[in-house]
């Protein structure tokens, strides 16, 4: 399934949709989308995952990414009601404490 | 993305292979399905090693099919061949570490390789799959530095680098004293159980079989003679499989005869 990306931007925060697989072949187009959308966000910066099916390292890299690069812009950087698939993932990889995780969008 | 366990991820359908006029694999048949862990079991010469060099690509049949999640893989070719065998994560006998390159560039190398992704995705992914397998912190290691454990460890991690769907492993605890090779074989349970893996482990060692096995193929001789569960195995009446799981010698006296019958050709 093919990854499907939309950026919706307010005063505070600019949120970041993401839906289908984030896999080694799509996970390139997230970490665009992310990248270029920390600098100059004007609050924080939220992913909203509720519809991904499937995530695999490359997007879970994406999203330490992500996350490294709000730190260095002094952004705050959130995880929104990630999917089953996503949270397993982000478990056994160790960062499901490292992400702040909101379960509402 | 939506799994049924049930269904096969590998269908071997009468596989035969031969060197010259041996032939080392006789018409075997079996199903892997998706997301449990599957032993092929066998003694020297049962042509497990063969199996497993077909199973991965390294090797084609001459006669007989692989389908890999759906897909006849001996008869693929080119792209989709390789494409295929992306999703295939194989662990090595000896780890086939490169020794030139730290233990961090060997996970990364599949990934470096088969993908365009960005040296900082592949950074992070590398330490994510290192500490899945207990090795965090070793990235800057060269293979030389590591114990046989930790290099079997991080054999597995480099087979994990491109999240593969099916893992093989080539006789995973050969070689390790046998608390190490317990440690492995819990980790092969964990990636199987966590990530969903489809594992497909040649080994001829009973401890290990049952700690990981969901379903054990018995090969001898290029042949299938039993698959099911450990439990169904160890009752089945065949002559070989009781003497396997009962680590009874072969018996040298027949052995004899036999040598003596067809060198003098009397009975």
């Amino acid at each position: 399934m093919a990854l499907n990306i939309e950026r919706k931007v307010s005063s505070d925060e600019t949120v970041i949709s993401v839906a289908g697989d984030v896999d080694l072949y799509t996970s390139p187009e997230l970490r665009k989308a992310v990248l270029e959308a920390v600098p100059g966000a004007a609050g924080r910066v939220a992913v909203d995952l509720s519809g991904v099916n499937y995530i695999d390292s490359s997007g879970i890299a994406t999203l330490v990414e992500g996350l490294r690069s709000a730190h260095k812009h002094d952004k705050a950087f959130v995880l929104v009601t990630p999917s089953p698939p996503v949270m397993q993932v982000l478990e056994l990889s160790k960062l499901d404490n490292v992400f702040e995780v909101r379960t509402t969008s | 993305m939506m799994t049924d366990t049930h269904e096969p991820i590998i269908e071997v359908e009468n596989l035969v292979v031969r060197y010259g006029e041996h032939t080392v694999l006789d018409g075997v048949t079996f199903q892997v399905r998706r997301g449990e862990v599957f032993v092929i079991l066998g003694g020297s010469g049962s042509g497990k090693t063969t199996l497993l060099r077909n199973l991965v690509g390294l090797m084609r049949p001459d006669s007989g099919r692989i389908l890999i999640k759906g897909e006849d893989f001996t008869s693929m070719n080119g792209d989709d061949r390789i494409e295929l065998r992306k999703k295939i994560g194989m662990c090595f006998q000896g780890s086939a570490l490169l020794n030139s390159i730290s233990v961090g560039e060997n996970v990364a190398l599949p990934l470096r390789e088969h993908t365009k992704l960005e040296d900082s995705t592949i950074e992070i992914m590398t330490k994510i799959k290192l500490e899945l397998v207990g090795l965090g912190g070793v990235e800057d290691y060269l293979p030389s530095e590591l114990s046989g454990g930790m290099k079997k460890r991080a054999g597995i991690a480099r087979a994990m680098a491109m999240d593969p769907e099916i893992i093989f492993y080539d006789e995973p605890s050969a070689g390790l004293d046998p608390i190490v090779g317990a440690g492995i074989d819990v980790l092969i349970r964990k990636m199987q159980e966590t990530f969903q893996l489809s594992s497909v482990v040649v080994t001829h060692e009973m401890e290990s079989v049952k700690a990981i096995a969901d379903t054990v193929c018995m090969l001898q001789g290029g042949r299938v003679v039993g698959i099911g569960s450990l439990e169904e195995l160890e009752r089945a009446d065949h002559p070989y499989i009781q003497q396997f799981f009962a680590r009874r010698p072969y018996d040298e006296e027949a052995e004899d005869s036999a040598y003596a019958r067809a060198l003098t050709g009397l009975d």
